[in-house]
C-alpha cells in the first residue's frame, strides 16, 4: 500500500470464511473489497470471520464503526463498488445495509451462549479468542478436581447435542468412575442429519471452542487422548479445525504441560467417508479404529468399552462447545436457561424452503411457529409451510396444528417427534408426503450398517411398498402392510437407524393421510 | 481437480508408510490412497493387508462399506448434488435432472470425455441456502439450473479446449 499507515485511519471489514457464506462467493466478495480499496488507496484490514448465522444475508460484509459493527448483505462481489461509493467504510447507508448487526432482530432476539464468539472472531486467532473470554472455562477447571468439574457440567442440566439427550454430566462420571490405562474423548462431528450444520458453524467459526471444551473434558474424567471425527463432506471444517489444533499446541493449550500444569491432552481429526451411520458413536468407534462402520451391541456401553476397548467419553459438537461457558460461568447460569427438564440453549436451525434460513440459539421452550415465523419468515417461495420435519431424517414430519408445541425433548416425544439436533427442514404446501416417506426409507436402505435384518431388509420392502401406494395399487391393503412393516422395524432393530426410520414414515401417514390414498388417475393426471 | 497420478506401488508403499504411526490408520491411509490416485486401486489391497495385517477381505470389507471410497478413476472433476430432505424442499430433485440432461450423465457415472463424475450425497452442510452442490471441493448454494451452469461455465470451456 502507497500511504504510510498511520496518516489515515485503518478500516476493519468483516467477510466470513465459513463454508455456506464461501457457497454463495464469499471469497469472491472479499477480493473484490481487496481490489476496490486497492484502487482507491484506502488502507483496509479484512477479517475472515465465522458466520453470525443469518445465512440469507451470506455473504454478510461488516464494517467496524464507533457505534458498532455495521451489517451489508447479502454482499455479492458486483456490489462492493457501489458500497464503497456510499462510504460503507464509515457505516453508510446503502440498499444492502441493515444497521449495526447485533440490533438485527433476527440476531438480537437470541440467546447465544454456545455461539457466543461465532461470526465475531477471527476462528483461528488465538488472541482473539482470549479477549472474547475464550479459555477461562478451561482455566476454572485446571484448578478444580475432576469429581468438581463434572458436577459442575451435572448442575448445569446439559443433555447430550447429537440426538438422544441424554445428560452429559452422568456419562462422563461414568467414565470418571471407570478404572483404566487409557481414556479417551471422542467428539461426533459426523452431522450427518439433513437440515443440520451448526457444528460445522462453530467448528468453521470458533474452533478453540471445541478444542476447549474437549480438555475440560479430557481433565474430568482423566482423558489424555481425544479425537475429533469430522465428516468427510465437511473439508472447511476439517482443515480448520486442524490449523487450530496446531497452534493450540504451539500456544500449550494443549500437548503434555498444558499451560504449566501437570495435565496433559492430546488431540487429533479423523474424516470420516461418507457414511451416514458412522454418526451412531458406537459405529463412529468402529470407524475411527479402522474398520467397517457397524453398530456394536450395547451394552457394554462406551463409557466403560468404548475406543480401542477402553473407557470413552462420546459427545457432539454442541455438547463439547456448551462446557466451556458452563465452566465459566457456572453451572446455575447456564441451568437458569430452559424448560422443565430442557436447560440451557440449542443452536436451532432453520432450512429448506425457509426466506430467513440460519441459526437461531434460543432457550430451549420457544416454539416451532415463533421459529418459523418470526424468525424464519415463512417459505422462500412465498407458499404456505404444509409440513416441517424436525429432528433430522429420523424425525417427525408435523403439520401446523402442532407448530405451538415448545421445542422441549419432552414434549416432542409425547407427540412421537424429536427435538433432535435441533435441525428444522421446512416444506410449502407443493410437497408431496408420500414421496417423502418413500424417500425416509430408501434413505434408510442405503445407509444401513447392514448388522441386523428389519433395517436392512425392512427398508428394501418399504421402498417397494410405497412404490405400490405411490402408483395406487391395493392402498388399503399396502398401508396395513406398511404399519406393519414399521412395528417390524421399530421392534427388531439394534439401533435408531432402523428403530427410528418408520418415525418420518408414520407422521407422514397419520398427518398427511390425504397423500397416500389419492387415485392413481389423480396421481397421472398431476 | 481430481487426483490423476497413474498407479505406482512405490508411491503407494510410500504414501502407506505415511501414516504407519496412526492408531485405526486403515481410513487416514484411503483416504490419502484415495487423493494421491483418485480411487483405491485393486492393487493397493493387498498392500494395506500386509501393512495392517489384515486379511484383504478385511480391507475389501471396509473400502466397500463407505460411499466415500471408490474403485474406479473418477472423471477429472466430481460434481456432488445433495439428495437430502432440506435440499429436496428446494426442488434438488428439478436440478438433478437439469445436471444430467446437462451433461448427459447419471450418478456413479463419468461423461463421456472424462470430464465430471456425478455423485449423490446426503447432506452438505449447506441446507439454510439449499439445494447445495460440491464441484470437487466447492460448495455451492442455492444452486438454480441456471446457477449451475454458470458455476460450470468455465470448467466446461477449458474443459472443450483440452
Ligand atoms: C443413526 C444415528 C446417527 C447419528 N448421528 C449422529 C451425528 O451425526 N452426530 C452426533 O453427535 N450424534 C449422532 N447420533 C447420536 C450418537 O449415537 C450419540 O448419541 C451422540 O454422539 C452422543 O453425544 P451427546 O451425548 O453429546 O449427544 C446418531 C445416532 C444414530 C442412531
Ligand atoms: S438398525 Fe440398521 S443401522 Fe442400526 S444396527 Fe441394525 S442394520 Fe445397522
Ligand atoms: S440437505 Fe442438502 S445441504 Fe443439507
Amino acid at each position: 500500500m502507497s500511504e504510510p499507515l498511520h496518516t489515515v485511519a485503518l478500516h476493519t471489514v468483516y467477510v466470513p470464511r465459513d463454508a455456506a457464506a464461501l457457497s454463495v462467493g464469499a471469497d469472491e466478495t472479499a477480493a473484490a473489497i481487496r481490489a476496490e480499496a486497492t484502487r482507491r488507496g484506502i488502507p483496509l484490514r479484512i477479517v475472515r470471520n465465522g458466520s453470525r448465522g443469518m445465512l440469507w444475508l451470506e455473504t454478510l460484509v461488516e464494517v467496524e464503526t464507533p457505534e458498532g459493527r455495521v451489517a451489508y448483505g447479502p454482499v455479492m462481489a458486483e456490489d462492493v463498488a457501489g458500497l464503497f461509493d456510499a462510504g460503507f467504510l464509515e457505516g453508510a447507508d446503502h440498499a444492502l445495509a441493515h444497521g449495526l448487526t447485533e440490533k438485527i432482530p433476527y440476531f438480537a432476539r437470541q440467546e447465544r451462549l454456545t455461539f457466543a464468539r461465532c461470526g465475531i472472531i477471527d476462528p483461528l486467532s488465538v488472541e482473539d479468542y482470549r479477549l472474547h473470554g475464550g479459555f477461562r472455562g478451561l482455566e476454572r477447571a485446571l484448578a478444580m478436581t475432576p469429581a468438581e468439574i463434572v458436577t459442575e457440567v451435572t448442575d448445569s442440566g446439559l443433555r447430550g447435542r447429537g440426538g438422544a439427550g441424554f445428560p452429559t454430566g452422568i456419562k462422563w462420571n461414568t467414565v470418571l468412575n471407570a478404572q483404566a490405562d487409557q481414556k479417551y474423548i471422542c467428539c461426533n462431528a459426523d452431522e450427518g442429519d439433513s437440515g443440520t450444520f451448526a457444528d460445522r458453524m462453530i467448528m468453521e467459526g470458533d474452533p478453540f471452542c471445541l478444542i476447549e471444551g474437549m480438555t475440560i473434558a479430557a481433565i474430568a474424567v482423566g482423558a489424555t487422548e481425544g479425537y475429533i471425527y469430522i465428516r468427510s463432506e465437511y473439508p472447511h471444517a476439517v482443515a480448520t479445525m486442524r490449523e487450530a489444533i496446531r497452534l493450540a499446541y504451539d500456544e500449550k493449550w494443549l500437548g503434555d504441560e498444558i499451560h504449566g500444569t501437570g495435565h496433559r491432552f492430546h488431540l487429533d481429526v479423523r474424516v470420516g467417508a461418507g457414511a451416514y451411520i458412522c454418526g451412531e458413536e458406537t459405529s463412529m468407534l468402529e470407524s475411527l479404529e479402522g474398520k467397517r462402520g457397524t453398530v456394536r451391541a450395547k451394552p457394554p456401553l462406551p463409557a466403560l468399552e468404548g475406543l480401542f476397548g477402553k473407557p470413552t467419553v462420546v459427545n457432539n459438537v454442541l455438547s463439547l462447545t456448551s462446557v466451556p461457558i458452563i465452566l465459566d460461568r457456572g453451572a446455575d447460569y447456564y441451568r437458569d436457561f430452559g424448560v422443565g427438564r430442557s436447560r440451557g440453549t440449542l443452536a436451532f436451525q432453520l432450512a429448506g424452503n425457509i426466506k430467513h434460513g440460519g441459526i437461531v440459539e434460543k432457550a430451549f421452550g420457544v416454539t416451532l411457529h415463533e421459529l418459523l415465523y418470526e424468525f424464519g419468515g415463512g417459505t422462500i417461495t412465498g407458499r404456505p409451510i404444509r409440513a416441517v420435519q424436525a429432528g433430522g431424517p429420523l424425525g417427525a414430519y408435523l403439520p401446523p396444528s402442532l407448530f405451538d408445541l415448545p421445542k422441549d425433548y419432552e414434549a416432542f416425544a409425547a407427540v412421537e417427534a424429536m427435538v433432535g439436533h435441533g435441525g428444522i427442514v421446512v416444506f410449502d404446501d407443493s410437497v408431496d408426503m408420500a414421496r417423502q416417506a418413500r424417500f425416509a426409507m430408501e434413505f434408510c436402505a442405503a445407509e444401513s450398517c447392514g448388522k441386523c435384518t428389519p433395517c436392512r431388509i425392512g427398508a428394501v420392502r418399504g421402498v417397494e411398498v410405497m412404490d405400490r401406494i405411490i402408483a395406487g395399487e391395493k392402498v388399503a391393503t399396502n398401508i396395513t402392510l406398511l404399519n406393519d412393516l414399521c412395528e417390524v422395524m421399530t421392534d427388531g432393530s439394534l439401533c435408531a437407524m432402523g428403530g427410528m426410520t418408520p418415525i418420518p414414515v408414520r407422521s407422514a401417514l397419520k398427518h398427511f393421510p390425504e397423500d397416500f390414498t389419492r387415485s392413481p388417475a389423480a396421481v397421472a393426471a398431476e | 481437480m481430481n487426483a490423476r497420478s497413474p498407479w505406482s506401488e512405490d508411491r503407494a508403499t510410500a504414501v502407506i508408510a505415511a501414516n504407519r504411526h496412526l492408531r485405526g490408520a486403515l481410513l487416514p491411509m484411503l483416504h490419502a490412497l484415495q487423493e494421491e490416485f483418485g480411487c483405491i486401486d485393486e492393487e493397493a489391497i493387498p498392500l494395506l493387508a500386509r501393512e495392517l495385517n489384515l486379511s484383504r477381505a478385511d480391507v475389501h470389507g471396509v473400502v466397500s462399506f463407505y460411499h466415500e471410497f471408490r474403485r474406479s478413476r473418477p472423471g477429472r472433476h466430481t460434481i456432488k448434488v445433495c439428495r437430502a430432505e432440506a435440499c429436496q424442499s428446494m426442488n434438488a430433485d428439478g436440478l438433478i435432472d437439469h445436471i444430467r440432461r446437462r451433461l448427459k450423465v447419471d450418478f456413479h457415472e463419468t461423461t463421456a470425455d472424462d470430464a465430471f463424475s456425478l455423485e449423490p450425497v446426503f447432506c452438505l452442510g449447506n441446507c439454510a441456502l439449499a439445494p447445495a452442490v460440491m464441484v470437487d471441493e466447492t460448495l455451492h448454494g442455492r444452486v438454480s439450473p441456471a446457477r449451475f451452469d454458470a458455476i460450470t461455465a468455465s470448467t466446461l470451456a477449458t474443459e472443450a479446449a483440452r
